[in-house]
């Protein structure tokens, strides 16, 4: 049997949910079996690669380099999930959408800083406006709340997916869990 | 008071009117004071009085002449000659004239369809009778409704006659008026009231104010009568601050109707009473709503609550209570006078009467007109109103307000009546009137309207509350040129949201103006979202590549 | 006819002088009713689930959240259930597809209007908006937040108020008003731009109206009031008290 051809992603968020999914712990065995990692920052690649049968958005979109990420993943996925709550609602990304972009950057940049005093300028990806939620650029296949979702969430989500069913995780899974 | 004390200050009052040779009108309604009509009339008493014709020549103010567009207006009677545009140094020239021809560079024909194809219930004495006299009043029948009423008639009686008038509220919804006065008189209760809407807030609208500031003892009359026939001693105008001329003319009716006694105790010496306060709004457009209005009323915060149980049966400090429109209680005392069989054979199947317009927007003759239910649009805005400004090309006609919906040209010869205007997804609304011509965006327009509604909802529930925000947004993102193509459907499941589960009518109608103009005009959405051009060329649409 | 007064109390009291019986149906079962009770405590207690925001047992109904709307047979329009009265023979429908779905949408709107986020609020796992994302089946919003600003105010000594969290059901207006009898809380301003406030829009540790009774903390069904100092695992909110109080202040106004 082929394994299914799955990526994930980072974007504007803490990573939790990339933690909850490592903690399916021993199960990440079994799943190994069935999947094969094709894009992550578990695994070391940086291009992302075509024909992606599944993939992960964890954190809202909160850059140009966010947005054209979002955008890729979904013209070469099949299956796009927005993972966690940063990606569904912007979450606490999204908490800096009440302040303009130009004071969120000095404040970190310049007011709390003790060096350098510049804002970046090379190599720190341009802010958007606001941080939005993923589906408000490209279409969500399946979405699973949680801050971050249960790792038994993820595995038995994965696990439906996998054998081409979509489950709704209500219930199961919340928006602040 | 007898009849034949009523009678007698009519008479004198009409003697009086008619010992003066020439009588000249200067209207003092709001629109003609804003034009300084206030100063003309002042400058005509001066030159009166400089050629000492005093007893020969009466000045008076006089309500709303109509034709508001060529204020100030002036009526020179009894030769019926119409002037417009009158300034304060035309005075001498109009007073020389008296007797001999008019001075042609005012003349202003009162021959042409905006005055001939009119046909006034309502405004009968609009123009005719100065609205701070009630003598003058009097002198046109006035008060005589409420003395048939009261002497001749048992409450039933006058219920009856308006039922069968077929008089529906005037207010907007058309609700049966008989109907509702019935279900008041029926409700068991000590106490009961009357309270008279008008808070008119539609942008664009001004029929209740001019009714108020041009003939306000009709209003009070049609409350007494009501009041009488629903068993209310007690009776409420509920008048917006931003009237302040109606709210001043009509307090001034009520202390003089108080003095003669068709006010107050023991109205026409039968045992029934009927006092009236004014009671002022402080500016908010939902307060029009009929339980926001109890509710501001009693001194509470203006903010509806969810139907049944309705006024009539808990209305103001929980008693019955029967809310009217101004309009509607205009209507009423002409009713009584001439019987409900004569209204019933003016107007529609199911649209009885006249209805007041204010007509504003693009057309040539804007002001304030009244024509029979079931007269259509084009002899509205073509005959009465003279057409389009510029010779133009007509697009649209707003009814309804913000409540209302955008009717385009292909229903110009529509009659104007409540099922009508439903069937084409507008509704009668209070009589306001907005021409649009081919200047006009109609997404613009729908932005317009639903901003109102916006700024206007009470936030009590939330479809309206945080609906209203978000078609606006959506509708302003059209407007700058960063529409996408599944703004349409957003935008009609959002409407369809609002209109279906928002508490009270400011809200379930709201998306009128929206979901009219993506009906009638969506050429003019597709050019904005697809083309990124405004039609109109009223929308700024922002060319340059934005970041989303 | 008017007994001795001790008489009379027992005279007016419902289950002595019944309210009508009559019967209906809900989601076609069969129930039985008061005349005087609302559609929606006859679902409840038959075990029928309809969701609420702002209603809450023991203050009076405002019918304002809309969520509780339900399908009357032969109405087009829909009625909310918290302030309908069943009429014998009425066919309720509370979980057709059109009232699930205008029900999500209204609460995603709500998820829109202010900064709900869930993650970070005092009231996170004790939440009636988040347990109603639950009960609604709501997993995204698919409406653009408005991104609006609003304001915290910790000025009390014991009580803090987050207007990001608000949802203006007014539990707490109605909760000061009607059972502590301060009515510190009342509402400014019109459509999204409305806010509590407390006296007339004084910062709450300066109100010389309130009494410091907390009921408008435990009656909020959001983070929006809170108690500080506790953890969002203490944050729970207490509610027990108020049909109580309501049960024993009817009687004694009698």
């Amino acid at each position: 049997m082929s394994r299914l051809r799955v990526a994930t992603t980072w974007l504007d968020g803490c990573s939790g949910c990339h933690m909850s999914f490592l903690d399916i712990d021993e199960k990440l065995i079994e799943l190994s079996e069935r999947i094969e990692l094709v894009y992550s920052p578990l695994v070391d690649q940086k291009i992302i690669p075509e024909n992606i049968d599944l993939a992960l958005i964890e954190g809202a979109v909160s850059s140009e380099s966010d947005r054209e990420e979002a955008l890729t993943l979904r013209a070469r996925s099949k299956v796009l999930v927005s993972f966690g709550d940063c990606a569904v609602t912007a979450n606490v990304p999204g908490m800096r959408n009440q302040f303009k972009v130009q004071d969120v950057l000095s404040r970190a940049y310049i007011e709390n800083s003790t060096s350098g005093n510049v804002l970046p300028s090379v190599f720190v990806p341009k802010l958007i406006e606001y941080a939005r939620p993923v589906h408000e650029y490209v279409t969500v296949d399946l979405f699973l709340p949680g801050c971050p979702p249960p790792a038994d969430v993820i595995l038995s989500t994965l696990n439906e997916l996998l054998e081409g069913r979509f489950p709704i995780p209500i219930g199961k899974t919340r928006f602040g869990a | 008071m007898t009849i034949e004390e009523l009678q007698d200050i009519g008479r004198i009052e009409k003697e009086k009117q008619e010992g003066f040779k020439h009588r000249i009108h200067v209207c003092v309604a709001a629109g003609c004071l804003s034009c300084q009509s206030g100063l003309v009339k002042e400058a005509l008493e001066k030159e009166v009085g400089r050629r000492g014709l005093e007893s020969w020549v009466l000045v008076k103010g006089v309500g709303c002449l109509g034709l508001c567009t060529a204020g100030p207006m002036v009526a020179v009677e009894p030769n019926k000659i119409l002037y417009q545009g009158v300034a304060v140094s035309d005075a001498s020239d109009i007073v020389e004239a008296l007797g001999g021809p008019s001075v042609s560079r005012l003349d202003c024909s009162n021959q042409v369809p905006f005055f001939t194809r009119q046909q006034k219930i309502v405004l009968e004495n609009c123009g005719l009778i100065d609205p701070e006299s009630i003598e003058e009043y009097i002198s046109e029948t006035g008060y005589e409704a409420l003395f048939n009423a009261l002497r001749m008639m048992n409450p039933t009686g006058v219920i009856e006659q308006i039922s069968k008038s077929g008089l529906r509220g005037r207010g907007g919804a058309g609700f049966p008026t008989g109907l509702k006065w019935t279900t008041v008189s029926k409700t068991k209760g000590n106490v009961k009231f009357v309270v008279c809407n008008a808070d008119e807030g539609d942008p664009g609208a001004f029929m209740d104010r001019s009714v108020l500031e041009s003939d306000p003892h009709r209003v009070l009359e049609g409350m007494a009568i009501a009041g009488y026939a629903v068993g209310a001693h007690y009776g409420f105008i509920y008048v917006r601050a931003e009237y302040p001329l109606a709210v001043k003319r009509i307090r001034t009716a009520i202390a003089r109707a108080e003095r003669l006694g068709l006010l107050g105790h023991n109205i026409f010496n039968t045992t029934f009473s009927f006092d009236v306060t004014v009671r002022l709004g402080a500016g908010a457009f939902v307060c029009g709503e009929e339980t926001a209005l109890i509710a501001s009323i009693e001194g509470r915060r203006g903010s509806p609550r969810p139907r049944p149980p309705f006024p009539a049966e808990l209305g103001l400090w929980g008693s019955p209570t029967l809310i009217n429109n101004v309009e509607t209680f205009a209507n009423v005392p002409p009713i009584i006078r001439k019987g409900g069989a004569w209204f019933a054979g003016i107007g529609t199947e199911k649209s009885k009467g006249t209805k007041v317009f204010a007509l504003a927007g693009q057309v040539n003759n804007t002001g304030l007109i009244e024509a029979p239910m079931g007269t259509t649009l084009r002899e509205i805005v073509f005959d009465i109103g003279g057409g389009i400004k510029h010779g133009r090309k007509f697009k649209a006609i707003q009814t309804g307000g913000p409540s209302g919906g955008c009717i385009p040209e292909q229903f110009l010869d529509m009659s104007m009546d409540y099922e009508s205007l439903a069937k084409v997804g507008s509704i009668m609304g209070s009589g306001g009137l907005i021409v649009m011509d081919e200047t006009s965006c109609m997404v613009d327009v729908a932005k317009f309207f639903i901003e109102f509604c916006m700024s206007e909802s009470c936030g009590k529930c939330v479809p309206c509350r945080v609906g209203t925000v978000q078609i606006y947004n959506v509708l302003r993102r059209i407007t700058e040129g960063d529409g996408k193509p599944s703004d349409i459907a957003l935008l009609e499941e959002l409407c369809d949201l609002v209109k279906n589960t928002s508490l009270c009518g400011l809200g379930q109608t709201s998306p009128n103006p929206v979901l009219s103009t993506i009906h009638y005009f969506m050429d003019e959405y597709k050019a904005h979202i697809e083309d990124k051009v405004c039609p109109a060329g009223t929308c700024h649409i922002n060319h340059t590549e934005k970041s989303q | 006819m008017r007994y001795p007064a001790f008489l009379q109390r027992i005279a007016d009291r419902a289950d002595v002088q019944p309210a009508r019986v009559l019967t209906f149906s809900i989601n076609g079962q069969d129930v039985s009713a008061r005349e005087d009770e609302t559609i929606l405590a006859v679902a409840r207690e038959n075990g029928i689930p309809i969701p609420t925001l702002c209603h809450l047992d023991g203050l009076s109904e405002r019918g304002a959240c809309r969520l509780c709307i339900v399908e009357i047979k032969g109405s087009p329009k829909l009625s909310p259930a918290c302030v309908t009265l069943p009429r014998q023979d009425m066919e309720v429908i509370t979980n057709s597809d059109r009232v699930l779905d205008y029900r999500r949408k209204i609460l995603e709107l709500l998820f829109t209007e202010r900064n709900h986020v869930c993650s970070v609020c005092v009231s996170n796992g004790h939440c009636d908006l988040q347990a109603l994302t639950i009960e609604l089946g709501m997993t995204h919003v698919h409406y653009d937040y408005l991104h609006s600003q609003h304001t915290v105010d910790a000025s009390h000594e014991r009580f803090s108020v987050d207007h990001n969290r608000c949802v203006l059901c007014q539990r707490c207006v109605r909760v000061c008003d009607e059972i502590e009898g301060a009515h510190t809380w009342d509402v400014m301003g019109r459509g999204h731009l409305s806010k509590v406030i407390t006296d007339l829009n004084q910062p709450w540790g300066e109100s010389t109206t309130c009494t410091g009774c907390g009921k408008c903390v435990q009656v909020c069904p959001t983070g929006a009031l809170s108690e500080k100092g506790k953890s969002v695992a203490e944050m729970t909110k207490k509610r027990q008290f108020l049909p109580y109080l309501k049960l024993m202040r009817g009687e004694e106004q009698k």
